[in-house]
């Protein structure tokens, strides 16, 4: 048996052959033609069909996945025919005597780098959509027929990566899985994964060889593992969880909708840690009710240089109107640690997670945080947004942050640019000293959210990276409890309310503990939200005097 | 020949989908329509060139409708973009 590891996108056990997606390569020959006439007839042949072809597609899509989705194969279609482009493959065919493959690979180069050299994000992105059309009637005059899968039992679905028209014409009765080298958990191969709920792991990189193929894998996308020739006991075990999954999601699946309020009414709200504005979409299909989280260094890691405001602004906004209205709350850039980006230039640390990090760098910066607050409050203009200011140690960076949120707000009043005035700001509660501090911080904010991984670390002094500690770093130690329970009083005592959006918020054994304790929210990865709504219904409050008491005095279950 | 000016209200600018949509209603006259913006100037039949404008919100462009239904046309056209844009 071997085991290989990517990143689970969408949960599932399956088991099956695995079946590589080949692509074919289309050759394009460049020769000279004697009848342009006759050359250009066949231009407009293979246009007419990739038209075709489109059309279905996106009336596949419409059914299968949904609106947003099919309106990309629509705009394909247009492109297909569109005048410019037409024209030049024309012009090339007819003025140049030139076969039609060439005429369309040379036309393809000149409208996608048309794209790519626009200054808008959105635009640029348009030139993958040029190459993909462009493929496809290449293909089609060279007589290729892409994809499909060969087989006559259902297969887990193996490639590089797939384009969204790839995945999207496969037969779904006969995949059983998708595994890919390369993707992330926003590609629509995970997205259209989810919809159909079947398991996919993306990432594998070299692992994923040519040479398994046809021959039986085990793919468990909530672990990301794949199993190739699976042993007795693997076979089992997984069979075995395959079964408790289907009744789990089946189990969930009636949940969504329902409220997170345990039996005797106490209700609390559960919402999602996002590192994207494509995982709007987990949120939403998972049922969470609100972002409780969303980590905006991916908009700083996926860059070269610091991101623009408009780009900052772009991405928020897309964030805040796709969520409809519900609560999203944005932690500003919190690199540094763990986090290094290069273009930052930081200084080297010889303890970075004790450094210069999170809002200590934006403070020490206050351009580059300037930036990335005038973004967000013009996105608040679409939302109900909340900001939320990461690693706090004193009151005065708060009142620094806060200082430079009402320049920037009066800044965008004198620029007639709106905004909202009902943003809440909010802070991290993830150093000993923020906890011990609540009582005076919570005069200063709306919110707070506790970072419990970082809570932990700094107060048991245990580095999270560091796996030899085992049982020294233990995330239920009453010390961490107390601080939550303390932060959660000095909390509700100036009126504000306190989530948790640290890895512990998912931990269904501390549940009960932390409605006892009065957090007010649980921010989880949109996988969790469910299993956790499940486990808040199945509650009560009866035993909240206990655990209280029991954390407080002999905390015996905690130690 | 008709014209009118028009400032783009939609957050998003003119990007693909609805310069989609102006291209397929522009189909259903015979005048010529054309929209300009910064002196360049395009036939909105052209779905790449009018997105290759990269108009944003805000912008304001001027579009021209000459032909034999150019009444009927401009007036339709302005309701368009009253409505998409």
């Amino acid at each position: 048996m071997i085991t290989i590891q990517g990143k689970g996108v969408s949960t599932g056990v399956e088991v099956g052959p695995l079946y590589f997606y080949r692509r074919q390569k289309t050759e394009i020959k460049t020769y000279t033609v004697e009848d342009v006439e006759a050359e250009w007839l066949r231009f407009k042949g293979a246009q007419a069909i990739a038209i075709q072809q489109l059309e279905k597609l996106a009336e596949k899509t419409r059914a299968e996945v949904g609106e947003e989705e099919a309106l990309l194969f629509e705009t394909h279609q247009m492109m297909a025919e569109d005048l410019d482009y037409e024209e030049s493959i024309e012009f090339i065919i007819k003025e140049e005597k030139m076969n039609a493959e060439e005429a369309v690979s040379r036309t393809s180069v000149i409208f996608a780098e048309m794209f790519a050299s626009m200054d808008d994000s959105y635009m640029k992105e348009r030139a993958a959509d040029v190459k993909d059309v462009s493929q496809r009637i290449l293909s089609i005059l060279c007589g290729v027929v892409q994809g499909g899968i060969d087989s006559d039992v259902p297969v887990v679905v193996a490639a590089d990566d797939l384009a969204p028209s790839e995945t999207i014409q496969l037969d779904k009765s006969k995949i059983l899985g998708f595994i890919t080298a390369y993707g992330s958990g926003s590609s629509h191969t995970a997205i259209l994964a989810r919809t159909m709920g079947i398991p996919a792991i993306v990432g594998l990189g070299d692992s994923l060889k040519e040479e398994y193929e046809g021959r039986e894998v085990i793919v468990d996308g909530g672990n990301g593992a794949v199993y190739v020739d699976p042993d007795e006991d693997t076979s089992v075990h997984m069979m075995k969880k395959r079964e408790e999954q289907i009744k789990q999601r089946k189990l969930l699946e009636e949940l969504k909708g329902k409220t997170s309020e345990t039996k005797d009414g106490h209700a609390v709200k559960v919402y999602c840690n996002i590192g994207s504005p494509e995982d709007v979409h987990a949120v939403q299909v998972n049922d969470g009710e609100g972002i409780g989280l969303f980590r905006s260094e991916f908009l700083y890691l996926n860059s070269s240089t610091y991101p623009t405001e408009e780009e900052q602004f772009e991405a928020y906004k897309k964030v805040l109107s796709d969520m409809n209205g519900q609560r999203a709350i944005i932690r500003t850039c919190d690199i540094g640690a763990d986090k290094q980006i290069d273009y930052f230039e930081l200084p080297k640390e010889e303890n970075p997670a004790m450094g210069l990090r999170a809002l200590r760098i934006s403070l020490t910066r206050m351009d580059f945080f300037k930036t990335q607050l005038r973004a967000l409050f013009r996105a608040s203009a679409y939302g109900k947004l909340g900001i939320m200011f990461p690693m706090v140690t004193s009151v005065w960076e708060v009142r620094d942050a806060k200082r430079l949120c009402e320049t920037v707000k009066k800044e965008l009043e004198a620029e007639g640019i709106p905004y909202s005035e009902n943003v809440q700001i909010g802070i991290m509660i993830e150093t000993p000293a923020a906890a011990v501090m609540s009582d005076r911080l919570a005069k200063e904010v709306d919110f707070f959210s506790c970072g419990t991984n970082d809570l932990t670390q700094y107060t048991l002094a245990c580095d999270r990276q560091n796996n030899d500690l085992g049982r020294f770093y233990n995330p239920h130690h009453p010390a961490v409890l107390r601080l939550l329970k303390m932060v959660c009083d000095n909390a509700h005592a100036n009126g504000i309310w306190v989530g948790i959006c640290g890895e512990l918020a998912a931990d269904l054994e501390l549940t009960e503990t932390f409605l006892a304790i009065g957090v007010d929210e649980l921010s989880v990865s949109p996988r969790a939200v469910l299993p956790l709504r499940s486990q808040i219904r199945s509650l009560t409050m009866e035993n909240k005097e206990k655990i209280v008491e029991s954390l407080l005095n002999d905390f015996a279950p905690y130690i | 020949m008709k014209k009118f000016d028009f400032t783009i209200q939609d957050e998003m600018g003119i990007h693909a989908r609805p310069a989609g949509m102006l291209t397929k209603e522009a189909k259903n006259y015979q005048s010529t329509i054309t929209m300009e913006k910064d002196g360049k100037s395009v036939n909105v039949l052209k779905l790449m060139a009018v997105m290759a404008m990269g108009i944003k919100c805000g912008e304001t462009v001027t579009v021209t409708v000459e032909g034999e239904d150019e009444e009927v046309a401009a007036a339709a056209m302005e309701e368009f973009f009253k409505a998409n844009f």
